[in-house]
């Protein structure tokens, strides 16, 4: 800098000296959170130090929400109680509906011989804040590792899917959103039985289907729910519609944009799944040098 | 605007480390508010605005390493890439060292003309390590934050300046 001082005062390093002492640093740790997950035990370890902030700064919308509560309406609660019992009784007929076809079902796994698909357990949670980076989709829940959860958890509210756990602290989580660009749900047409893979696309509120082709049966207004064959979500949870498909035969594929069913982006519970109670084993890694020294063998 | 630009220069007292410190968590708590949609966009990254608040005004107090630790905090909160944020906030407060004698000089007008830019290049610092790891440009309204972070300074300075302020004499008539 432009002052020098005296060799008297021992001042440290120089400012740029420190500026790259620090940018390497950190250069080195994007790396390693990059390309290597090296660093686990460190980011842990500050997010202890975060955590009473974290509590601290959605206290207050929690404490709103809950005063806000308390201030309900008698006409609201009777309306909402109307609306309840109504629902409890469509649900009751449906669940009624349900022990009969299960009983079917188990019956009929029985006679073929394969293996009952067990209840899932499922832990709720809370969506403390959406994280503030603008180039990804993720909310904070508010248990952790001391709640039970494991990265790799489906996230569902009670539409459906909304995503998956993707790091786990000692007591938040970090949930990235079915919208966030890169993340993929393997679904099904509720209507046709046809999988695809559902792909966010960064942006609020829409999906897109890709890689179908253009002759394939998908129509405005269908339902897509998970498929399951990825192993992390369940099959059968609501997770999208269809609101526009485009057939244009200059392209492979159609271009099919879908809404999430679930409130991806509403502050609400939401509950994490327990991991899928029967997981086929996990096919041998390709090893691409394996198939080298054959070749060079052969 | 006067053409003449300078200030008259006041006398304040030291500054409390204690005061940085809490100045700084009560960024962090305001940067990990509950911003939802559009005010997300437009809430400016408070932790940046300290940081070249101290860094200006008091260089000597507020250490790079502190600034880097900040930024490691941000990383956690957003989940982003571990570093991102304090990679942008050690070049942010170098920035800030080097500017501090002109930008102390100027009146509040011009200062905003140094914030702006300043933290413009915080956000493109953590625009290209992004870009780097592969994401998309997130839009225009991404540098907005910035901006409105720049207008805030003059009440910030007001504010921060406050406990500084020597306590009138009650001898004096």
């Amino acid at each position: 800098m432009e002052h020098t001082p005296p060799p008297l005062f021992r001042t440290g390093p120089t400012p740029l000296t420190r500026l790259l002492m620090l940018s390497t640093l950190s250069l080195m740790l994007l790396v390693a959170d990059a390309r290597f997950n090296y660093i686990t035990l460190l980011r842990q370890a500050t997010a202890v130090v975060l955590y009473p902030l974290q509590r601290l700064a959605t206290a207050p919308a929690a404490i709103g929400r809950r005063i806000s509560e308390f201030f309900v309406t008698h006409g609201a609660l009777r309306e909402d109680n109307q609306q309840l019992a109504a629902r409890n009784l469509e649900l009751a007929r449906e669940a009624q509906q349900a022990r009969a076809l299960q009983q079917e079902n188990a019956h009929l796994r029985g006679l073929l011989g394969v293996r009952e698909r067990a209840g899932m357990p499922a832990l709720a949670a809370e969506i403390l804040y959406a994280a503030r980076d603008p180039f990804a989709r993720k909310v904070m829940i508010d248990r952790g590792i001391q709640g039970g959860i494991e990265a790799g958890r489906p996230v569902v509210d009670h539409v459906g899917v909304i995503g998956q756990v993707t790091r786990v602290y000692p007591w938040l989580s970090e949930v990235t959103l079915i919208t966030d660009k890169g993340h993929l749900v393997p679904v099904m047409n509720l209507r046709t039985g046809l999988r695809a893979v559902l792909a966010g696309t960064g942006d609020e509120g829409r999906l897109e289907l890709r890689f179908i082709p253009l002759a394939a049966d998908f129509q405005t207004g269908d339902q897509l729910v998970t498929s399951g064959i990825d192993g992390v979500y369940p099959p059968g949870l609501p997770v999208a519609q269809i609101t526009h498909v485009e057939r244009n035969t200059a392209y492979l594929f159609a271009n099919i944009q879908c809404k999430p069913l679930a409130g991806v982006h509403n502050h609400a519970q939401v509950l994490v799944l327990g991991p899928m109670s029967e997981k086929p084993e996990r096919p041998p890694e390709y090893d691409g040098t394996a198939q080298k020294k054959r070749k060079k063998g052969g | 605007m006067s053409a003449n630009s300078m200030t008259p220069q006041e006398l304040l007292l030291p500054v409390r480390p204690g005061f940085i410190l809490l100045t700084l968590v009560l960024a962090l708590l305001a940067n990990l508010l509950p911003w939802s949609g559009w005010t997300a966009w437009l809430a400016p990254d408070f932790v940046a605005l300290l940081v070249l608040y101290w860094c200006i005004h008091e260089p000597r107090k507020f250490g790079f390493l502190t600034a880097w630790l900040l930024g490691l905090m941000m990383d956690i909160a957003d989940g982003s890439l571990f570093g991102q944020h304090a990679l942008a906030y050690v070049i942010l407060a170098y920035a800030g060292t080097f500017l501090h004698r002109r930008v102390q000089r100027f009146s509040m007008a011009p200062q905003i003309l140094h914030v702006i830019p300043l933290l413009l290049l915080t956000d493109l610092v953590v625009l290209l390590v992004r870009a780097l790891a592969g994401a998309d440009f997130p839009g225009l309204p991404y540098f907005l934050g910035s901006f409105v972070g720049a207008a805030l300074w003059p009440l910030l300075t007001r504010l921060l300046k406050l406990p500084q302020r020597p306590r009138p004499d009650p001898d004096r008539v």
